[in-house]
């Protein structure tokens, strides 16, 4: 039975001569690891496009309004029974409710017609209950439930909402999140397969050792255990890499995008990866380099047996 | 103790190495096996290293039929057994000192235990001097010291041999035999395959003589 400390000891001695051996062959290390970390950057941004996008048009989607004109003769105590219930709901953001008669002093001030409102013998205009949806409700599925239960109301006469620009541009990032999903898939099996390789090469490079090692008793355990580590640190350092991109690539493009924000009348900031995403990269990198090493090793080590 | 019953071992070349072969070797017992080239002596080590499976036939290691060991149980089987080969097999990038730790890191052993053993393996073969030397830049004969050094640092009860000697001259050669002689006396078991006559004559202990594949004789332990 292994002891703990033999057991942590065996896998140190692996990490490390696993990082010497990077370090033995600078050039091709760095090789390897720049494909890696352009196979990880691609996917990383458009990750970070959609994220930025998302960012961006939150403060727009915040702008839709839902506008219910109630029926003329519904009277102002129910219109704030009503506007109370809207409250409730769980998509709902602000609320307001605007009287006929705010309605009518409005529509006096604004309009230029005060004199010729004067000739009116009541009022015309219904209680409008004016709804902004929350932040992270103003989707277009939450926004079309609340026009269908505003719309249910019996006092309901009229509910306005113009939301498909917001439909068409949340089809568009859910495009483009699900390109990122391909890219993303489809790069990490080119990852994958580039570390793969890279642990092939290297065990027919190392193919008498490992013979050696096996002749002696090494379980195939043993033998695989440098080959993940340096996969895993492949993955590791692709990873790694390709966050520095990643920050060079932002660090490059912010001037410009902030001033096209600014254009717009934008107050956009340019967001990069969080802590977490950025453990994801690191993690997910590692992974998989651990796989691709693995598959590699599963595949090449179980046909070298020693000779003599 | 290996038994060999009725073996067989054909080759995907079509080549009968050995034919129906049997014989038993006692524990801690010293047999040569001698046979020209190619006559089957490597088969037999092979058998018994689990280098290959016989084709037909039975080889018992220990008790054991090595037959019946499935893939996952050969690397600790391996780890009761020494090897050492005319080539040495040493790995040219490592020191010997860890060339020699081999079969104790494989076995999880204890690095303060590593360090005991390996020591005392190199003062076995006289080599504590060159530990941190590379096989390159040793000997021939200090090569096979090396190789002997590992096959027996794990306390093997089960030392086999390949042509051991082959490529030292007489001097170094004998040298080589008698470590292998203190290994038998010290309770291992020990075969060695060899074509040196002289040898195995000088050291007078049980031969088994294999000729195209067929035991010409020897085959009862002493």
């Amino acid at each position: 039975m292994t002891s703990p400390l033999t057991y942590v000891a065996r896998h140190l001695q692996a990490l490390l001569g696993a990082l010497g051996h990077l370090l033995r062959q600078p050039l091709g290390t760095l090789l390897s690891i720049a494909v890696i970390s352009l196979a990880l950057t691609l996917p990383a941004c458009l990750y970070l496009l959609v994220k930025n996008a998302r960012t961006a048009t939150g403060s727009i989607t915040e702008a839709i309004e839902l506008t219910v004109y109630l029926k003329t003769d519904v009277s102002l105590e129910r219109a704030r029974q009503l506007a109370d219930s809207a409250r409730a709901r769980r998509e709902a953001g602000r609320v307001t409710l605007i009287s006929a008669d705010e309605g009518l002093a409005e529509f006096r001030k604004y309009s230029g017609f005060g004199a010729a409102l004067e000739a009116l013998q009541g009022n015309p205009l219904p209680h409008v209950i004016s709804l902004r949806p929350r932040s992270d409700r103003a989707d277009p599925s939450s926004i079309a439930s609340l026009q269908r239960y505003l719309g249910s109301w019996p006092e309901a006469d009229i509910v306005q909402v113009d939301n498909e620009w917001v439909r068409r541009l949340s089809a568009l990032l859910g495009l483009l999140e699900r390109v990122f999903q391909v890219f993303a898939a489809l790069l990490a099996f080119g990852v994958l397969a580039i570390i793969g390789n890279a642990i092939r090469l290297e065990i027919s490079a190392r193919r008498a050792e490992i013979e050696v090692t096996k002749l002696v008793g090494g379980s195939n355990a043993y033998v695989r255990r440098p080959f993940l580590y340096l996969g895993g640190l492949y993955g590791l350092l692709g990873a790694a890499l390709a966050a520095l991109w990643l920050i060079a690539l932002a660090a490059a493009l912010e001037p410009w995008l902030l001033q096209l924000a600014r254009l717009y009348g934008s107050g956009f900031q340019l967001v990069g990866l969080t802590t977490e995403e950025l453990g994801g990269l690191l993690g997910g990198g590692t992974l998989l380099g651990l796989l691709g090493a693995w598959i590699g090793a599963a595949r090449h080590l179980s046909r070298i047996e020693p000779r003599q | 103790m290996i038994q060999f019953e009725h073996v067989f071992k054909r080759y995907p070349n079509g080549r009968e190495a050995l034919q129906d072969v049997s014989f038993r070797i006692g524990a801690g017992e010293f047999v040569f096996l001698t046979g020209r080239s190619g006559a089957g002596k490597s088969s037999v080590l092979k058998l018994v290293a689990l280098l290959e499976r016989p084709t037909r036939g039975s080889v018992l290691v220990n008790g054991q039929d090595t037959g019946s060991l499935p893939a996952r149980a050969i690397p600790a089987y391996r780890r009761r057994l020494g090897v050492v080969f005319q080539d040495h097999q040493l790995l040219m990038d490592r020191p010997v000192y860890d060339n020699i730790a081999l079969p104790l890191m494989v076995s999880d052993t204890r690095y303060r235990d590593i360090d005991k053993r390996v020591r005392a393996a190199l003062d076995q073969v006289g080599l504590r001097a060159q530990e941190r030397a590379l096989p390159l830049e040793l000997s021939v004969g200090e090569q096979q010291r090396v190789g002997i050094a590992r096959a027996v640092v794990a306390r093997p009860t089960i030392l086999i041999a390949d042509e051991p000697t082959g490529n030292l001259d007489h001097t170094l050669a004998r040298d080589v035999m008698q470590l292998f002689a203190r290994f038998q006396e010290v309770g291992v078991t020990v075969v060695i395959a060899t074509h040196d006559m002289a040898l195995v004559r000088e050291f007078g202990h049980r031969e088994l003589h294999i000729d195209e594949g067929r035991l010409l004789g020897g085959a009862s332990a002493s």
